[in-house]
């Protein structure tokens, strides 16, 4: 079985900044993916790497079994890509409803504006933000935008979804609605990747994790794994009883 | 026609230029025809820029080339190669459109200040060109032979025809506009003004999107410019390509409100009008570009989304009729 | 050969113009520099410029050049007060709104002028004699102008770095948020820089007026003159604005050897455009 996505040896560099270095996994379809590491690890740049936002100087990417090294954004979409940012990116002065209909519109499915409609009157009830389709997206409040950018990027039916700190920022009642909504797309088939700084959150939810660190993969594995490697202790938890307490406080 | 509700959003605008294209009719007044030449003229050309200003986000500067380059292209072919006022019409939207794709092309991807620096420059470098250019006529231009109006009928016959084919270019800017408006076709071009990058990762292909709304934007005009030089009886560099006009085309879109289908029209009327009582009341006659500027400025300062932006933000159910 | 010779004649004043046209596209990327504001107010005051020399020569009979420093004071008062009606509100709105702002300022400025001044043209009659080189004479007043303007040039280089207020103005240009962190009173020093810019420009028109007659619309010509020349320099670099003016200068000078005349402004705008699309930062580096 092929996998869903495959990442060999992106390497990618900034003027004399060696932001990812060899970095290199497959995700197999229907997997939750945590990807963590600590600030400046180059999760985001990995992210970018992926959906074409940059060119990695060395390296393939390969969705779906074709090399899509370098492709631009829009052709990722239209692949069925889609990501959501670390700093959201809502279309401000449309409605919320709007903008999803633009997500289904110009994503892999090319949908017309009248089944748009449709389909995003189901995303904006999966999200629980169809109570606020007319409101304009500059008016909602942080956790509802995070909901409203993960709404766009559902309506366009995508097979692979970035999710870039989807938690951050918000309180815990409303990380624990997220991460619900989070597995509740894992359960409609969409393979996820999850950029996560909320550790207990992402390591209840990954199948698989990856730690970046400076740029380069220092630790792939389940959860546990992840959480008894030494060397990720060290770069990123800190204090090795932390993991114990974690991964026992379920 | 019972979706006719759906739709008002075009409805109320056309209302709006049918009734301006009947009054000089209806008022049997040739100053009036004057007037609301005018001022037709200027919605055709503020609707026109709306579909790249509003829609797009992208502020052009140096528009009014379009009208200028249609206007020259399409005179020739009816001064010097006698066509017919209809062929140069369509010969004239055609070269503005080739003229915005190639343009399009090569400055579209530059954002923001330097998108409005590069059409200055290439209006300013047309304008230059033209003035070189003999074909046209050089500096001196072309001046239309008086024989063609003999072609409508003489020349009283071929002014009121030209006002009637005003009107049409107006409506059919509305229409245009609200067309695109309401497609998914204008839903990218609003994404694209909102946020270019995101659009593109949602898969709006930015590129291709921008180059038709640029050469949409340009057509019209260019039909306008050809109308409007047949009327006068001339056309030089100069005159053809104002930049001035350019930047009042721009405060007509903003006062009325850029990105919706009403605005422009509501802002061409709004400064046509302003214009045309400061130029006739003695007091204001010299400071006129004064006064306009003034409230540009005000408006800039504390109304930015102009009047039927600040209707549509501050009155939610007017959004559906005022789009 | 006789292209050559004409080359030679125009080469030297077209070097002399291109100095105060550096300056007054200083004026211009200054102002973007320091506050990414193209101000379009530009050229009316590069007018003002030109008439301050007018009223303080024709009828005061100062001589124009003791003129240039309280018409410099005016300029810079000038764009303080600017800066404080137009554009400080809508300092970190999109550019389209600075754009509309300082256009404006830019109506509102020729429309009292026309009114008061007429769009009639004025000269300053003003000769400070000639120097012959053999292949081609040189006017007092360029050359003169050219020395102005390159002094004008160091005492700007002087202020931005080696006085107080003008490291504060380089260091809101480089990053405005950490500046203000500093304890840099930041709404103060980009009011003085805008009137540092429309300085320049008034400046700038001065100069002018002792060249050629001009009119309350003249500037407008000269604030293209500034794009072209700000763009080439690169935006947001004063020294790469004199250069620029030096280069525009000299292809000013050097194209009517080769081709009528009124092809100049072809080459003029198809160079911006070519440099907008090819190289934005300018060909000394603009900005980061």
């Amino acid at each position: 079985m092929t996998p869903l996505l495959s990442v060999e040896g992106v390497t990618k560099r900034f003027g004399g900044l060696q932001a990812l270095t060899q970095v290199t996994f497959d995700l197999p379809e229907g997997q939750i993916m945590g990807l963590i590491g600590p600030n400046g690890a180059g999760k985001t740049t990995l992210f970018n790497c992926i959906n074409g936002v940059y060119a990695p100087e060395v390296g393939r990417v390969r969705f779906i079994g074709e090399d899509v090294t370098a492709s631009k954004t829009y052709a990722m979409a239209k692949r069925g890509l889609a990501r959501t940012h670390q700093i959201v990116q809502p279309l401000e002065e449309l409605t919320v409803r709007e903008n999803v209909i633009a997500g289904a519109c110009f994503g892999r499915e090319n949908h017309s504006l009248s089944s748009a409609h449709d389909i995003a009157e189901e995303v904006m009830e999966f999200v629980r933000l169809d109570g606020r389709a007319d409101q304009l997206a500059a008016s909602l409040n942080i956790a509802q935008k995070k909901r409203l950018e993960m709404a766009r990027a559902l309506a366009a039916r995508p097979y692979l979804l970035l999710l870039d700190e989807v938690l951050a920022g918000l309180n815990p009642s409303e990380i624990g609605a997220m991460v619900d909504i989070v597995k509740k797309i894992r359960d409609r088939g969409i393979t996820i990747i999850m950029i996560e700084h909320v550790m207990k959150a992402v390591m209840n939810v990954s199948d698989r994790m990856i730690v970046l660190d400076y740029g380069q993969q220092i630790a792939e594995g389940t959860p546990e794994e992840i959480a008894n490697n030494p060397q990720v202790i060290e770069a990123y938890l800190g204090d090795p009883e932390l993991a114990k307490k974690l991964m026992g406080e379920e | 026609m019972k979706n006719w509700r759906n739709h008002l959003g075009l409805i109320v605008p056309l209302l709006v230029v049918v009734g301006l294209a009947l009054w000089p009719a209806l008022t049997d007044s040739v100053s009036n025809r004057e007037n609301a030449f005018t001022i037709l003229k200027a919605i055709a050309l503020a609707s026109s820029l709306n579909i790249l200003l509003g829609y797009t986000g992208y502020v052009s500067f140096g528009h009014i080339v379009f009208f200028g380059f249609g206007g020259y292209v399409g005179l020739y072919f009816l001064n010097e190669q006698g066509w017919s006022i209809w062929t140069s019409l369509v010969i004239a939207g055609i070269s503005s459109g080739v003229l915005a794709y190639l343009l399009g092309k090569a400055i579209l991807r530059l954002r923001g200040a330097y998108f409005a620096l590069a059409t200055i420059g290439i209006n300013e470098a047309v304008k230059a060109f033209v003035n070189n250019f003999d074909l046209f006529g050089g500096p001196i231009g072309m001046t239309l032979n008086f024989k063609v109006y003999k072609e409508y009928g003489g020349a009283a016959e071929a002014l009121s025809m030209a006002f009637y084919i005003m009107a049409g270019l107006a409506i059919a800017a509305i229409i245009v506009s609200y067309l695109v408006r309401i497609s998914k076709f204008g839903l990218g071009l609003l994404a694209i003004r909102e946020n270019e990058d995101a659009a593109e990762v949602m898969g709006v292909v930015a590129p291709n999107a921008k180059t038709w709304a640029y050469v949409l934007s340009a057509i019209i005009p260019g039909m306008v410019g050809v109308l409007f030089f047949f009327k006068n009886g001339n056309v030089e560099p100069h005159g053809a390509f104002p930049l001035h006009a350019s930047i009042e085309l721009l405060v007509m879109v903003m006062l009325g409100g850029q990105g919706t289908v009403l605005g422009p029209i509501l802002g061409a009327f709004a400064y046509q009008g302003m214009r045309g009582y400061l130029v006739t009341s003695d007091f204001f006659k010299d400071i006129q570009l004064s006064v306009s500027g003034a409230i540009l400025l005000i408006i800039v300062l504390f109304i930015p989304a102009g009047a039927v932006g600040w209707l549509r933000h501050r009155f939610a159910p007017l959004r559906r009729i005022l789009p | 050969m006789q292209e050559l010779s004409l080359l030679l004649a125009s080469l030297p004043d077209g070097v002399l113009l291109g100095f105060v046209y550096g300056v007054a596209a200083m004026g211009l990327t200054l102002i973007w520099g320091v506050m990414d504001v193209i101000n379009l107010a530009h050229g009316p005051i590069i007018s003002l410029g030109m008439f301050g020399t007018f009223f303080i020569f024709i009828k005061m009979g100062i001589n124009p050049y003791l003129g240039l420093i309280p018409i410099a004071i005016l300029g810079l008062l000038l764009g303080v007060v600017i800066y404080f009606v137009a554009v400080h509100r809508i300092i970190n709105a999109p550019h389209l709104s600075s754009l509309l702002a300082t256009f404006s300022v830019n109506m509102i400025i020729i429309g009292l002028a026309t009114a008061a001044l007429t769009t009639s043209p004025y000269n300053v009659d003003f000769n400070m004699g000639s120097f012959d080189l053999g292949f081609t004479t040189i006017l007092g007043t360029r050359l003169i102008a050219a020395i102005i303007a390159i002094l004008v040039t160091g005492g700007l280089y002087f202020f931005l770095y080696k006085t107080r207020p003008g490291k504060y103005v380089r260091a809101v240009t480089n990053n405005r948020a950490a500046a203000e962190l500093m304890g840099v009173p930041s709404t103060r020093i980009l009011a003085l820089s805008f009137g540092l810019g429309t300085m320049l420009a008034a400046i700038s028109g001065a100069l002018i007026a002792t060249f050629f007659p001009f009119s309350i619309l003249s500037g407008g010509h000269y604030e293209l003159k500034s794009f072209v020349i700000g763009v080439l320099g690169g935006l947001g670099n004063p020294v790469g604005a004199l250069y620029g003016g030096l280069i525009l200068g000299v292809l000013e000078g050097i194209i009517p050897a080769f081709m009528e005349t009124s092809w100049v402004p072809v080459i003029e705008f198809g160079l911006f455009v070519v440099i907008l699309l090819v190289r934005p930062n300018g060909l000394f580096g603009a900005k980061e």
